[in-house]
């Protein structure tokens, strides 16, 4: 369990998190949202007794922060932004000495290691000094570092930042595969992320929560929810197909993108597609695809982030 | 000593012998306590069987050799965010605080130790008071400590190791320099005498005078070992005041 209570911080006369609260509970997957400067890393840094709050309550697993922060951190596995460590060690060393902080010795040590190690697939640079890693690689030596204890909480920043596409849709595995008697929280500003691991969505901006939702509903607020895309053949939108269609019986009104046509449905309807279909047909206009929005993310971030007064 | 303390203890003293900065120091810090002893120190010109001329300018040394081992301490950690995982592992603070200085301490001692040659020499030419070196030794290393405490205290207010140095070796020089006119004369007549003398009795280098004759009395012991426990006591409590900017 996570409770936060009126958590607040300031730095001098800014104020970069205002009044958060939230409670988490085990299985809940959630992805801090919002634009750079929202407070996203702030507020992890507080959760892991990194930073002092200005002012509010946070209690990790009925440990209050930051009366009892060991026991609390105890229980934390935590990739801080830009996923730093000892260069100068090797992935070997730097985790034994996780492992050895974390409290582990003998035999049970090299297994928290290896299983750290095989997970994040860190074996062949295993005596590398870090410094010499690729930017992939040091990531995942953070992540390792993370999950070596198998904390109940794991609390990642960007933990997909950098990576080459192959190692984030691993790293995405590696966090749906957790266990559900976790709680992690990632923050990125990787929207298709969300949506791809988290079940639950907190969006910040200007240091408030602005929307907590799941990923799904989330994409319902968004204005495209349900409108039509279509493509044509060869690419070139036929005037009168903007026209007629913008006139037809439900329609709201027509977006033309770069490569589509976006209709619009007024509320309620719902028949629309079966009308366009037979629109198309009769007028002969060929079309290469056509398809219902479930909704555009960046379109909801930005309505919700934009314009938030700081 | 509690197993954490062992394990920051073995990681921060690894870490001074995985760059460069270990041989470079000890190899510095050989050539110059050579320099000074045989040179500046007229070691042989004396026609005594002491390390006195050795010892002596150990103050002046440490003034610039501790700071470039002590910077690092907590300034690297925070120029590379590592600050921000050290922190957030479940280690008392004093732990930490402790482990990086013992590390350091430690390091210095491995330094100190590798003079030998001079130990050996003296010995060799003549007949020594080794209980004296010994006391040396010891005094010299506790004086290492003290400013190694308070390079720590230097290191935990800034991101810049040049900073970090350039403040240590300010303080350090005005802790050795306490007990000489130039600082006192600057206070006189307007603090009260008691201050003055708590000062004077500040000097690191009316201090350890008495160590680098042999003599290692309770009360220089004493006054070392709380300079390391004071300036440690306030790095831990700049660290939890800085950790946040």
């Amino acid at each position: 369990m996570i409770q936060v209570k009126h958590l607040s911080k300031a730095y001098g006369d800014l104020l970069v998190v205002k009044d958060l609260s939230f409670n988490l509970v085990p299985g809940e997957i959630l992805g801090f949202l919002g634009p750079n400067g929202a407070g996203k890393s702030t507020t992890m840094k507080m959760l892991t007794g990194f930073l002092t709050p200005t002012s509010g309550e946070i209690s990790i697993w009925g440990h209050r922060l930051p009366e009892e922060s060991l026991l609390a951190q105890s229980r934390i596995g935590y990739l801080p932004e830009g996923a730093p460590c000892y260069e100068e060690m090797t992935p070997a060393g730097f985790l034994a000495f996780i492992a050895e902080v974390r409290g582990y010795s003998g035999s049970d040590a090299t297994a928290a290691v290896d299983r750290a190690i095989d997970t994040m697939s860190l074996g062949s640079v295993l005596h590398q000094k870090i410094e010499t890693l690729s930017k992939g690689y040091k990531r995942r030596v953070g992540l390792a570092q993370a999950i070596l204890h198998e904390p109940e909480i794991l609390i990642l920043d960007e933990p997909t930042d950098g990576l080459d596409p192959n190692q984030k849709h691993q790293v995405r595995e590696m966090i749906k595969g957790l266990s559900k008697e976790k709680i992690v929280i990632i923050s990125t500003h990787i929207l298709e992320e969300v949506t791809a691991v988290c079940n639950r969505v907190m969006v910040l901006a200007a240091g408030r929560i602005v929307s907590d939702s799941t990923p799904a509903d989330l994409l319902a607020k968004s204005s495209f929810r349900d409108a039509i895309s279509l493509s044509f053949q060869g690419e070139q939108i036929p005037n009168e197909a903007v026209t007629l269609l913008g006139e037809l019986n439900g329609v709201k009104n027509v977006m033309v993108t770069a490569d589509s046509l976006v209709i619009f449905p007024s509320p309620g309807q719902v028949n629309l597609l079966a009308d366009i279909y037979e629109s198309a047909r009769a007028h002969g206009w060929q079309l290469s695809s056509i398809h219902v929005e479930k909704g555009r993310l960046d379109d909801v971030f930005r309505s919700l982030t934009e314009g938030v007064a700081a | 000593m509690s197993r954490i303390l062992r394990t920051i203890l073995k990681r921060e003293l690894q870490s001074y012998f995985s760059t460069a900065i270990a041989y470079v120091f000890i190899l510095i810090f050989l050539v110059l306590s050579g320099l000074f002893t045989f040179y500046i120190g007229s070691f042989y010109e004396r026609q005594q069987a002491d390390l006195a001329p050795f010892f002596t300018f150990h103050p002046w040394l440490y003034l610039f050799l501790i700071p470039a081992i002590a910077m690092r301490i907590w300034s690297e950690e925070r120029k590379s965010g590592s600050i921000e995982l050290l922190l957030t592992l479940p280690i008392a603070r004093r732990h930490l605080v402790l482990g990086k200085f013992l590390a350091a301490w430690l390091f210095a001692g491995i330094a100190l130790l590798l003079t030998f040659p001079l130990w050996l020499t003296v010995n060799y030419l003549g007949d020594p008071d080794n209980g004296v070196i010994l006391a040396s030794y010891i005094g010299s290393w506790l004086m290492a400590g003290g400013f190694i405490a308070i390079g720590s205290c230097m290191s935990a207010l800034t991101k810049s190791q040049v900073i970090a140095f350039v403040l240590c070796s300010f303080v350090c020089l005005l802790f050795v320099m306490a007990g000489f006119p130039l600082v006192l004369n600057a206070f006189k007549g307007w603090v009260p005498l008691v201050v003055l003398d708590t000062l004077a009795s500040l000097s690191f280098l009316t201090h350890f005078a008495a160590v680098s004759k042999g003599v290692l009395s309770l009360q220089d012991f004493l006054f070392f070992v709380s300079v390391i426990l004071v300036w440690l006591g306030a790095s831990s409590i700049i660290l939890d005041i800085k950790k946040g900017g």
